[in-house]
């Protein structure tokens, strides 16, 4: 049981982190379907970094900083030219997918996989990414929820204008939203491939998806999309584990549950799930 | 030396004489899901076409394709390009070589674990490089089972296909025959290709195989079996790995490997094509044929006990005698 409960927690840590990521962004009014590349892009960093210097932490702290580079550029094209969000969030996905087999071929002169690195070592026994995921939930929370930043964030994401005309500069609030929504989708592919001791191409595997997914049953609050993430990680744990008891649950059954549900959440049918009013919306200081 | 097979060695050195002096054959390879560098398939594949471009003075080019439509293209893009010869590495090309194959009729093409259709007929100018993985499953499963302190073994497929259902059911029935009251799970790691690269998900599924207390565990999943290693290296359990000697993968932690002589049978086809004599048709090797095989060296001499050795070389005497017949699904 505890060892279910584990694997469960584990699984879902990306998802947990990479949901988090996509709430700061979204609640500052971006849509940041740019994750994937996001957690790829930081899954890779962390690997070349452990490599390069044999220290695993670095390679955490490296995949944080690529996190947020992969997030700079979508807040680059989104924020200062108005390029549709959703585009110039695809438009990541693809530029990483691309960047981390060239890197690859580069430094590792294979396509698909690295070579093996360090990953973390256990604190107590416990993996210190689950610690660190869980203390960045509860900040999260308190951050949006309770602090001045998390005020101005949800203002700039309901009604920029407003926020405006208050004083809060709209779209750097808006970047740091992106930048924060990076550094935790970045922490979320260190985690991916740390935990693997290796990248291996497209190891984020569609998770970034699932997230997004995740933010909206979570109904863009931390702690509901913390929880859709973990609802998504058990799903694929139980399943595991059924079928190792010769129960088979199709694989197709557990990877339809995300979007089954997200259909069903944005139908209405998990009460109200509202997205910020200006989520999505390119905002210009310099109208009228 | 038969007669026959004497002529057959002359014809050889004096066409293999005549095409040296030609321009050099010029092979081109598609890799399977997993890629270069998973340690296993793949590598094997690549490493029979170094050795033809050392030995036979080749000239070769590579593709890894990344999505499924990138199959089809890499193979169009060898075949109309001056390659004599194109190979696909992995079931998965079946369809792709089909259709490459006849739209290129005067081009040679080879399929590693072509999955052969009963109801169509093969492209004359493609021949099938099949295995019998089954044979040497059964080998590893005799192996897993008197190794297992815990008598539980475990296996972990890639995708859910007849391909891997042969690893499967060999392994299965090694484990049975070498000991009945041995327990096997079985696990796949999902339904589509993307199953043979996702290590994150083969590393849980054997944490939990482990967790149930197996012992041994067997993969043959591509990518996703680096998980299992993983696990195993967590655990302290064993892993056995699959298609080429995995032992560095996690020295200490790969009881053996049951391996396919992909690069055999990629070298054996091209120096065919450059001798001229490229047949189309499947080709299909076992044990019997050296195929397939387990490896038992130096490393991991120890590992294995020898009542496991003699029972599984006693296993490949009556399977190559047709003694034992070792089901594939």
């Amino acid at each position: 049981m505890i060892t279910f409960l584990l694997q469960g927690l584990r699984i879902s840590g990306p998802y947990v982190l990479a949901a988090l990521a996509g709430v700061f962004s979204e609640t500052g009014g971006v849509v940041n379907i740019a994750l994937e590349g996001i957690l790829l892009n930081g899954a890779l960093a962390a690997v070349l970094a452990a490599y390069w210097t044999g220290s695993p932490w670095l390679g955490v702290l490296a995949g944080v900083l690529a996190g947020v580079a992969a997030a700079g550029i979508h807040a680059f094209a989104a924020l200062r030219y108005k390029v549709d969000q959703v585009i110039s969030g695809l438009a990541v996905n693809f530029l990483v997918a691309g960047l981390s087999r060239f890197l690859l071929k580069l430094v590792f002169n294979s396509t698909s996989n690295s070579a093996r690195v360090e990953g973390l070592a256990p604190w107590a026994g416990v993996d210190p990414f689950l610690v660190l995921t869980v203390l960045i939930v509860i900040a999260s929370h308190w951050t949006i929820k309770r602090t001045v930043f998390g005020l101005r964030l949800r203002a700039v994401g309901e009604h920029p204008r407003a926020a405006e005309t208050l004083g809060i500069k709209v779209l750097r609030m808006r970047l740091w939203g992106v930048l924060i929504s990076g550094a935790l989708a970045g922490l979320g592919g260190a985690w991916l491939s740390l935990d693997q001791h290796q990248f291996t191409d497209a190891m984020s595997g569609g998770r970034g998806y699932i997230a997004l997914a995740a933010v909206i049953i979570g109904k863009w609050t931390p702690l509901g999309a913390a929880a859709a993430a973990l609802f998504f990680g058990f799903a694929e744990a139980s399943q595991i584990i059924l079928q190792t008891y010769g129960l088979r649950v199709p694989t197709q059954f557990v990877q339809m549950i995300p979007y089954a549900l997200t259909l069903a959440a944005v139908a209405g049918l998990i009460g109200r799930s509202r997205p910020p009013a200006a989520d999505g919306i390119p905002y210009s200081d310099e109208q009228d | 030396m038969s007669p026959k097979k004497s002529f057959l060695a002359f014809f050889l050195v004096c066409s293999l004489g005549a095409s040296a002096a030609a321009a050099p054959l010029k092979v081109g390879l598609v890799f399977d899901v997993g890629g270069r560098g998973d340690k296993s398939f793949n590598d094997s594949a690549f490493r029979g076409l170094e050795r033809a471009e050392k030995e036979l003075a080749i000239k070769k080019e590579y593709i890894e394709p990344t999505e499924a439509a990138d199959r089809e293209n890499a193979l169009r893009q060898f075949a109309s390009g001056d390659f004599d010869l194109i190979i696909g590495i992995g079931f998965i090309f079946t369809d792709d070589v089909n259709r490459v194959a006849k739209a290129f009729p005067k081009k040679h093409f080879a399929c590693v674990d072509y999955a052969v259709d009963p109801s169509k007929t093969i492209p004359g100018n493609v021949v099938a490089l099949k295995f019998r993985e089954q044979e040497s499953s059964f080998l590893g499963g005799v192996i897993a089972a008197l190794t297992s302190k815990t008598k539980k073994v475990g296996f972990v497929g890639g995708m859910d296909v007849p391909l891997i259902h042969k690893f499967d059911a060999g392994f299965n029935a090694g484990a049975k025959w070498a000991d009945p009251k041995v327990k096997v799970l079985v696990s796949y790691a999902g339904v589509t290709p993307e199953a043979f690269k996702d290590p994150a998900k083969g590393k849980e599924i054997a944490l939990s195989q482990f967790d149930q207390g197996a012992d041994v565990i067997y993969h043959a999943s591509g990518s996703t079996g680096l998980g299992v290693f993983e696990a195993a290296r967590e655990k302290h359990g064993l892993a056995m790995g699959v298609d080429s000697d995995q032992y560095k993968d996690a020295p200490g932690f790969v009881l053996t490997s049951i391996t396919k002589n992909v690069d055999n049978a990629v070298y054996d086809v091209i120096k065919r094509q450059q001798a001229g004599q490229f047949k189309g048709g499947v080709i299909e090797l076992g044990l019997k044929e050296k195929g397939v095989d387990y490896i038992y060296d130096d490393h991991n001499k120890a590992m294995i006990p020898a009542a496991a050795r003699a029972k599984a070389e006693e296993a490949r005497k009556l399977i190559v005698a047709k003694k034992i017949s070792v089901p594939f699904k």
